[in-house]
């Protein structure tokens, strides 16, 4: 097992070099660059945009100004923000938290409710539930995030009135109940489309499961359905959501672009889109690699965690 | 709603709702740009009783992130949004276009001794009872050193348009510093308007003058005093009480960034956010937003103009005739009514209609589609294949482009090729991202045509040397931002004599001279004066639009909860 996480890790570290340079060579070879944003207003004449790109030290090489970056990255240096000046791991570390909050919260809804309505769709195939349950996940599935937030902002925010449109607190406030408060439109929202996915997931594993020998010879023996739905099916049909898991591993960290616009919600989905549109090379860079620490961490935990809890699965 | 302390809440809101068709434009609305800045027919008001001390908080919405909070260094027009609350410049200007004394006692004149005759000699008196928001006194030290840090080759600043002018600064006495410029500038009275004196005791400690704590929790002389910033979504800013000043009479003044005007809208409506700053409310909403309980809706002019930008080195638009036909044959009224919901004024001048320097009288546009086909007959430009005109080999066809994603201006763009078709031209949509557009391809002129807005002012002043500069074209080389490559040696003479006059009406009949002179040239073809359409809660006094300043959450120190 060792031997196969070095292996792995050694692995990843290429693979972090080589996404590097090809992240690094599109974003600087992409038109337009940190700047444009003055061009079109009267404050930087052409001479003074020359001025500060060569003070960025923009105008260098792009292999010169990529080991400087990579170098600097190294040991521990991610650079600074083009934007405001601060460090790219604090300006990562700033939106991190407020994105966790949400989609932590958003998973947590998905998975219960997504686990629910998949093992009882399973298990009650071709019922109305499963019925309801599958049409009702194509629906949440193929409508934007946007759409369902817009919706959420104008019956509960405009409408009643009952929740706030957007925002992660109430400035000045920030009390617990505030901050739920704040929470339940937008992680709800995000949970739709996350509870489809996963009572789908759920359901197609289960069906598998509940269909095998085993399930028959347990039901053969008298056991009782409970017994045979929580120890037997949930167990083995839970192992193919460790994949999906590791998977979603990094879209937890990585934000949610959409409904972090709808609802201001001051995450790493926003940040990585106002970095982009600002040509924000660090925080970019930054943002970058950190989804591909992640993706590498995530996919690498979940086939351990498989090795681990399916017996069946040797590594090494 | 909010409470006499101005602070929100959701419960208890009357609000109206938006019917099924506004609700569904919200989201087309929502990737619609929008380019600002000044005022026109705003309703303003002034403040009758201010609280005797800062009371309750302010919500300012802005649709873009202030990031850039060192006054000197590149930023853009949200970022002084802060700058006016953090720091303050030695003089100001008011709505009226009148210089108001800040950190100087005295705004310099001829007649007050404060400028020589030749406008070559600066004597500033200033304030001795402004206090930095350490404690520091302010001094003539702090100007002498903003300055001279402006002028510092390793230091990424902004601008020096006017201060590279500037030598021998000397201080007098602690309240009264002189310079002398090179040659005589009259703009830089206007620059200087804009430029915000940053504190020496804090910054000339720094061995980087491009990276310290202070970028990021500035210390100014300004009505209010750093709080705190969580990035990404607010900036908090906490009343100074010492402010030599008036005011301010809020507590508390935070700007929250709304990334989605849409959005942002809703939360005005919903009562979470007090005003609602750049970007304002989207064109399509202004209806019924003047429908609204509780807030009060100002459609204000801004300082920028829409307009056709036409690259004049480009094959058809070098003949004079073929711009004035183009311009002819744009149905501008329609642009404006059908696009912008008639909330825009149709101009003929790059200098706004309510600044001091703008020259009335100009020719008026009629939309006249044959006597614009008349003009091109004339000149020879015989309709080809397909109905499109040529003259020489040359074909009147062209691209025009615009930010992609701006919803208005591509709307805009199909009545120009409807309009342009008409007379036998061929316009090309070539629409690019922001970050795009705005680089080498609008700085080196490598456009055909581009449909934007510029506010060509320099501060409040109308020296566009920088635009309409024959020198001023980086596509040859030049030092400025003349895009259209526009060459006229009349037109450098009245600038050049423009910004050596210190006598304003010297001063208007030059720039008047220069405004007849670009609207006959038709170097940029005018589609409307840019507006802003903000809202406030009602209750909320002293909101004032200011054309002369690139925001009108200039002057926060003055809002109050009536």
């Amino acid at each position: 097992m060792a031997r196969y996480v070095v292996n792995r890790l050694a692995q990843a570290v290429m693979l972090l070099v080589i996404v590097s340079a090809i992240g690094f060579a599109l974003l600087h070879l992409a038109p337009g660059g940190p700047l444009s944003q003055f061009a079109a207003s009267a404050q930087m004449t052409q001479e003074d945009l020359d001025r500060v790109t060569r003070q960025l030290g923009l105008d260098r090489p792009l292999p010169i100004q990529y080991l400087d970056w990579f170098g600097r990255m190294l040991k521990g240096d991610w650079g600074k923000s083009y934007r405001d000046g601060e460090a790219v791991l604090s300006v990562i570390s700033s939106h991190l938290g407020a994105t966790l909050e949400l989609m932590t919260t958003a998973t947590i809804i998905a998975v219960l409710l997504g686990g629910w309505i998949g093992i009882l769709g399973a298990l009650r195939r071709y019922s109305l539930f499963d019925s309801l349950a599958t049409v009702g996940a194509m629906i949440a599935l193929s409508i934007p995030t946007f759409w369902f937030g817009l919706v959420a902002i104008y019956v509960f925010s405009v409408k009643l009135g009952w929740l706030p449109a957007g925002n992660r607190q109430t400035i000045g406030d920030g009390s617990f109940l505030d901050l739920l408060h704040h929470l339940i439109a937008p992680a709800l929202v995000l949970a739709l489309v996350e509870t489809a996915m996963w009572g789908r997931f759920m359901r197609s594993s289960m069906l598998e499961v509940i269909s095998q020998d085993y399930i028959r010879t347990a039901r053969a023996k008298g056991m009782p359905e409970w017994r045979i739905l929580t120890v037997h099916a949930l167990r083995n049909a839970l192992l193919p959501m460790i994949t999906v898991a590791g998977l979603q591993f990094p879209t937890l960290l990585g934000g949610a672009l959409v409904a972090e616009t709808v609802f201001t919600w001051p995450g790493m989905g926003r940040l990585f889109l106002d970095s982009i549109g600002y040509r924000d090379y660090p925080v970019v860079m930054g943002i970058l690699m950190f989804s591909a620490t992640m993706v590498l961490i995530g996919s690498l935990l979940a086939d351990i965690l498989y090795a681990v809890v399916d017996p069946r699965i040797r590594v090494g | 709603m909010a409470d006499d302390t101005g602070k929100f809440g959701v419960g208890g809101l009357h609000v109206g709702i938006p019917n099924r068709r506004q609700f569904f434009q919200l989201g087309a609305g929502a990737a619609a740009g929008w380019t600002l800045a000044g005022n026109a027919f705003a309703q303003t008001e002034r403040p009758t009783n201010p609280p005797d001390k800062p009371r309750g908080q302010v919500i300012a919405a802005l649709s873009q992130e202030p990031t850039v909070f060192h006054p000197l260094m590149p930023g853009i027009e949200v970022d002084q949004g802060i700058w006016w609350q953090v720091f303050s410049p030695l003089w100001f200007i008011e709505p009226d276009g009148k210089f108001v004394p800040d950190l100087a006692r005295e705004v310099p004149t001829v007649e007050n001794g404060g400028l020589s005759a030749d406008g070559l000699t600066w004597k500033i008196k200033l304030r001795s009872d402004v206090k930095w928001h350490d404690g520091t006194p302010f001094t003539a030290e702090d100007v002498k050193f903003s300055l001279e840090l402006i002028n510092n080759p390793d230091f990424r600043v902004r601008n020096r348009v006017g201060h590279n002018l500037v030598k021998d600064i000397k201080v007098v006495a602690p309240d009264e510093i002189h310079w002398r410029m090179e040659a005589p500038y009259s703009p830089y009275m206007s620059i200087l308007s804009l430029t915000f004196i940053v504190p020496k005791h804090i910054l000339e400690k720094l061995s980087d003058p491009n990276a310290s704590p202070f970028h990021n929790a500035p210390v100014g002389t300004g009505p209010f005093r750093w709080g705190e910033r969580v990035p990404g979504d607010h900036i908090q800013l906490n009343a100074h009480v010492g402010y030599h000043g008036k005011g301010p009479y809020v507590e508390r003044v935070v700007f929250k960034y709304i990334p989605d005007l849409t959005v942002l809208y809703t939360q005005f409506r919903t009562g979470q956010v007090d005003y609602t700053g750049l970007q304002g409310i989207l064109p399509n909403f202004v209806q019924e937003a003047k429908t609204l309980k509780g807030r009060k809706i100002f459609v204000s002019a801004t300082s920028s103009v829409e307009h056709v930008a036409p690259n004049l080195e480009f094959g058809p638009f070098a003949d004079r005739t073929v711009r004035e036909a183009l311009y002819l044959a744009i149905n501008k009224q329609a642009i404006i009514d059908a696009l912008n919901y008639g909330l825009p004024t149709q101009t003929e001048s790059f200098v706004p209609q309510q600044a001091w320097s703008f020259q009335q009288g100009l020719p008026q546009h009629k939309y006249d589609p044959a006597k614009a086909n008349a003009l091109l007959d004339a000149a020879g430009w015989t309709r080809g294949s397909g109905g499109i005109r040529e003259k020489g080999g040359v074909k009147l066809e062209f691209t025009n482009s615009t930010t992609s994603g701006n919803a208005v201006r591509e709307q805009t763009q199909q009545l120009l090729i409807q309009d342009w078709r008409a007379i036998g031209a061929a316009m090309r949509v070539n629409n690019m991202p922001a970050a795009v557009i705005w680089g080498d391809f609008w700085q080196q002129s490598k456009f055909n045509s581009v449909l934007v807005s510029v506010n060509f002012m320099l501060g409040s002043d109308p020296d566009v040397t920088p635009r309409f500069g024959s020198g001023a074209i980086p596509a040859k080389g030049g030092r400025g931002y003349n895009t259209y490559q526009y060459n006229s040696a009349e037109a450098d003479r009245l600038l050049a004599e423009g910004a050596k006059q210190f006598d304003l009406a010297q001063r208007k009949t030059t720039y008047g001279d220069l405004q007849k002179l670009i609207r006959n040239d038709l170097a940029i073809l005018p589609l409307f004066q840019g507006f802003i359409a903000e809202g406030v809660k009602e209750g909320l006094q002293g909101f004032r639009p200011n054309i002369n300043t690139s925001i009108n959450c200039w002057n926060i120190r003055e809002w109050y909860w009536a």
